[in-house]
């Protein structure tokens, strides 16, 4: 049980219950669509991106409470970013699940609360699908983003 | 040596699992509660003796040395045809064809069968509960000849709506294919009555009998099925060793699979003469300790009694339907009445991949997504369903296990 509280921490289950930014945004300059066949999680990510500046973001889509959640708080720690830094955000990130992190000196906050997935290694998709799926967006990739 | 294994001894569980090495372990600090069984089984010690066995001693190629070591090996993968032969109710050796699973028995068919008589539109009717593996294939060939996929749709309970399936049955369909226990829901379905109302109008039908084996006496005479698929591991055998049965005629009408050594008699540069059933469809050096293994598996299986292990499974999987839904939130998906093997359910508000990793965490192994079988989850406007499945060797303290597990995860999440 305490084991568990690592992995599902309360921000975790708070932006699982109620995700911010979960809209469909009508005026994205672009968007992108993750699947984990895995599990059948999907995520779509909506970006307004002006001047290299992600000026809003939004995605909707289905997936358990750490997809979920990642989705969210990844919307809040991006938005206002330009699209540099959300990279430079991801490739921190993903060290931190991959657990190879050397400390680059980025400032995760909140998303600090991710580090027990590195526990998991099977949910480490789950917490970067998002992440995944903002960088084709960011790209402009057209092809479905898949975990697999 | 058969009559041996016949005598069916007292059922007696704490025995069996005495049998099965895998079983006593220790999972995150819990001892291991196994309920992933229609994923795959774990393996008693006679199959796992068996396949060590043979490359301990008779490690050598069959059907073609007269060395001693080749004998051996051959009468052994030849005897072990004869045991599953046996198992399923075949009248004849040569109507099993050893494949590396279910996947491989169904596209053979799809491929040998099927395939040659298949024209535009033409029809091939399967059901909504079918796995990846009994949809697949016949999409591909419906797309490579212009025949059409047809589906019978099941009810809200998860069994096949019987009105319909008559009435998709037509002058234009060349085959049925259906599952015989569905591994998303449990449903055990009435292939006997489909198999006769699919022959009153001359229509061949391939049955999925992976989850069955396991769980059920499978007698494909009474049947009257034309082709039955299944895969030794589903049924305490190993991996990467299947069969398929085929009524000797539809074999010996078919067309070769793979080519190559092993499925011909003679060779020249001119012409090949091909050799029969099964062997046409075995091109290749098998999977000999897979063979032996899959044969002692299905001993296994009946030194316990298939009766007693359908008993047995029965209690727990009523145990395990009754205990599950009294943990708040949770809901069955699938309550045919004639169910067997696993039980499918979803938890109000919380997604079943947070549920496999939680039970996990306790050392409940549980399948969390959508088995396979996505067509099915769409049914009932699902994307994953949590899976207990269950084997002969489980307990009711498994049962505990399961529902504590649900317990915790219900606290974790509030
Ligand atoms: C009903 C059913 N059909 C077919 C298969 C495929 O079996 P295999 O992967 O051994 O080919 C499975 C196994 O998951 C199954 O449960």
């Amino acid at each position: 049980m305490s084991d568990l509280k690592e992995l599902y921490k309360e921000v975790i289950l708070d932006h699982n219950r109620n995700p911010r930014n979960c809209y469909i945004m009508d005026c994205a300059t672009r968007t992108a669509d993750g699947h984990n066949p895995l599990c059948g999680d999907t995520v779509k990510v909506y970006l307004r991106i002006e001047d290299g500046i992600i000026e809003e973001i939004s995605f909707q889509g289905h997936g358990c409470a750490i997809c979920t959640a990642s989705t969210s708080l990844m919307t809040e720690s991006v938005r206002g970013k330009t699209v540099e830094e959300a990279q430079g955000l991801f490739d921190e990130f993903h060290l931190m699940l991959t657990g190879v992190a050397e400390e680059q000196g980025i400032e995760m906050g909140k998303l600090m609360v991710f580090e027990g997935v590195r526990e998991y290694p099977v949910r480490v998709k789950c917490a970067t699908l998002a992440w995944h799926t903002l960088h084709a967006a960011m790209e402009e990739k057209k092809e479905n983003v898949s975990t697999e | 040596m058969m009559s041996e294994h016949l005598t069916a001894r007292p059922f007696d569980v704490e025995a069996i699992r005495a049998d099965f090495p895998a079983l006593h372990q220790q999972v995150h600090g819990h001892p291991l509660v196994y309920l992933d069984n229609a994923a795959t089984t774990q393996k008693p010690r006679t199959v796992i003796d068996a396949v060590r066995g043979f490359y301990e001693n008779d490690c050598s190629n069959v059907h073609r040395g007269v060395h001693a070591l080749s004998q051996r090996a051959t009468v052994a993968y030849e005897s072990s045809r004869t045991v599953i032969k046996n198992h399923v109710g075949a009248r004849d050796s040569r109507e099993i064809v050893f494949t590396r699973s279910t996947t491989e028995s169904i596209n053979l068919v799809a491929h040998s069968f099927v395939r040659p008589r298949l024209k535009e539109g033409d029809e091939v009717l399967i059901t909504t509960m079918e796995h990846h593996s009994n949809i697949v294939p016949w999409q591909l060939l419906c797309q490579q000849t212009g025949a059409k996929l047809r589906v019978v749709p099941i009810s809200d309970e998860g069994e096949i709506i019987m009105e319909e399936y008559a009435k998709l049955l037509n002058d234009r369909t060349r085959i049925v294919g259906v599952v015989h226990i569905s591994n998303a829901l449990g449903t055990v379905n009435p292939v006997k009555d489909m198999i006769q109302l699919a022959h009153e109008q001359g229509i061949p039908v391939l049955v999925d009998g992976a989850q069955a084996l396991p769980h059920l006496p499978v007698d494909v005479q009474d049947l009257d099925c034309d082709f039955y698929a299944f895969s030794a591991h589903k049924v305490y055998g190993p991996t990467g060793i299947g069969a398929l049965y085929g009524k000797r005629a539809h074999l010996l009408e078919m067309t070769p699979y793979q080519s190559g050594g092993d499925m011909i008699l003679s060779v020249t540069f001119d012409e090949t003469h091909f050799n029969e059933p099964p062997h046409l469809f075995e091109a290749g050096t098998p999977n000999i300790e897979g063979a032996l293994g899959f044969a002692k598996a299905l001993e296994y299986l009946q030194s316990v009694g298939i009766e007693a292990t359908q008993a047995h499974e029965k209690h727990l999987l009523d145990q395990a339907t009754e205990a599950v839904l009294e943990v708040p939130g949770i809901r069955l998906v699938g309550r045919a009445r004639q169910r067997a093997g696993a039980l499918s359910f979803v938890m109000e508000g919380i997604h079943p991949h947070d549920i496999g990793t939680i039970l996990d965490q306790e050392g409940v192994a549980v399948r969390a997504g959508h088995h396979c079988a996505q067509p099915v989850m769409q049914r009932y406007k699902l994307s994953a369903t949590v899976r207990a499945s269950f084997a002969l060797y489980n307990r009711s303290d498994e049962i505990e296990a399961l529902v504590k597990g649900l317990h915790t995860v219900r606290e974790v999440f509030g």
